[in-house]
């Protein structure tokens, strides 16, 4: 698959060197070059320099031909318009948005974003411990 | 009219004041204490709203459901945008205005189904263009779903709108003149009105159709 991840933060980057290694095509966006730079030599895909709202930036990222859209960056906002741009101007189908506010992701869900909040899914596991049911390892998810 | 600004800054603040001047309900949102303070002391504590606009539960306190319109001023295009498709899709407010700060993401908010953007830096532009004595087809106004934009300019003497009816001179059909300014009379037009060099026209217009009109009015 053709994977496009914007943001390379703990999530974005941990994600595009994880999808890569599966085999995926990915390029990861983010303006900030160091955090680019941070994949190290074992990421085998592509990355871009610029923000991943910008449909010039976005296109150069090769959108067009992408399977997958993740928005990833650490601004519930720019991950929202981000995948706005993927879903309803380059028609992407699979777009996932990263939000880490729990309100605005049940907001954003319901108006028809594919929404993973990082913050509902750690606090999810957590409660499930507390509940005394088996709590489930947590040793394969670094990122929250 | 019930009207809410998220963003009190410079923008929204004077936005606020020449808004209430008006004799309009309005209620500024600003997420930072000591601009809200500022806020309450300039505008009036029933004006100022101490909160993060871009956060839904602000939005359901301060009745956003029964506000006519939303105009988001803060300095962040992304925030501007979040808070304009959570007035328009969640709460079903008919009016979202949006101060846009990179100019290319106009298309986006107008695809999106933001009904007016203001771009600041097409704004001083277009200001600066004014004052230049090039002639130009100078933009106003980018109106929902990309669809249409105002834009004004003054006919050029020898263009082909020079001493001609505007039913003549092969408008396409997106583009309309709406209003006319000659020696500061406000004209407004029908196919029948005849167009001089110096008036000052304002249209609406596709942007396909842009080109066209610039040529007829401009002659280039």
């Amino acid at each position: 698959m053709k994977i496009i991840i914007v943001g390379c933060g703990r999530l974005g980057s941990y994600l595009a060197l994880l999808l890569s290694r599966e085999g995926h095509s990915v390029t990861v966006v983010d303006i900030d070059k160091e955090a680019l730079a941070s994949l190290g030599p074992d990421f085998q895909g592509e990355t871009v320099v610029g923000m991943g709202i910008d449909e010039e930036v976005l296109r150069r990222a090769g959108i067009e031909q992408a399977d997958l859209f993740i928005a990833a960056t650490g601004y519930d906002n720019t991950n929202i318009m981000a995948s706005y741009v993927a879903k309803e101007i380059f028609k992407i189908k699979n777009v996932i948005t990263r939000l880490d506010d729990p309100k605005k992701a049940e907001i954003f869900q319901s108006l028809g974003l594919n929404v993973i909040s990082p913050i509902t899914l750690a606090a999810e596991a957590i409660k499930k411990c507390v509940e005394g049911l088996q709590c489930i390892s947590l040793s394969s998810a670094e990122e929250k | 009219m019930y009207i809410i600004i998220v963003g009190g800054g410079k923008v929204g603040y004077y936005l606020g004041k020449s808004l209430l001047e008006s004799e309009h309900e309005v209620l500024v949102v600003e997420k930072n204490p000591n601009r809200a303070a500022f806020l309450i002391d300039e505008l009036g504590a029933d004006h100022v709203w101490l909160g993060d606009g871009c956060d839904s539960s602000t939005f359901e306190q301060i009745g956003l459901n029964r506000a006519d319109a939303v105009i988001a001023v803060t300095g962040d295009d992304e925030d501007n945008l979040v808070i304009c498709l959570l007035a328009k899709r969640k709460f079903g407010v008919p009016r979202t205005i949006a101060r846009i700060n990179n100019p290319r993401n106009a298309k986006i908010f107008a695809h999106l189904g933001v009904d007016v953007t203001v771009s600041t830096t097409e704004v001083i532009e277009a200001q600066i263009q004014r004052a230049l004595p090039i002639p130009s087809l100078v933009h106003l106004l980018a109106l929902k779903r990309g669809g249409v934009e105002l834009v004004e300019g003054k006919i050029a003497p020898g263009s082909p709108a020079d001493g001609r009816r505007i039913r003549d001179l092969g408008i396409p059909d997106d583009a309309l003149v709406v209003m006319v300014v000659r020696d500061d009379q406000t004209i407004v037009p029908y196919g029948d009105t005849t167009l001089m060099a110096g008036d000052e026209i304002l249209a609406v217009t596709s942007p396909q159709s842009k080109e066209v009109l610039r040529r007829i009015i401009l002659g280039k």
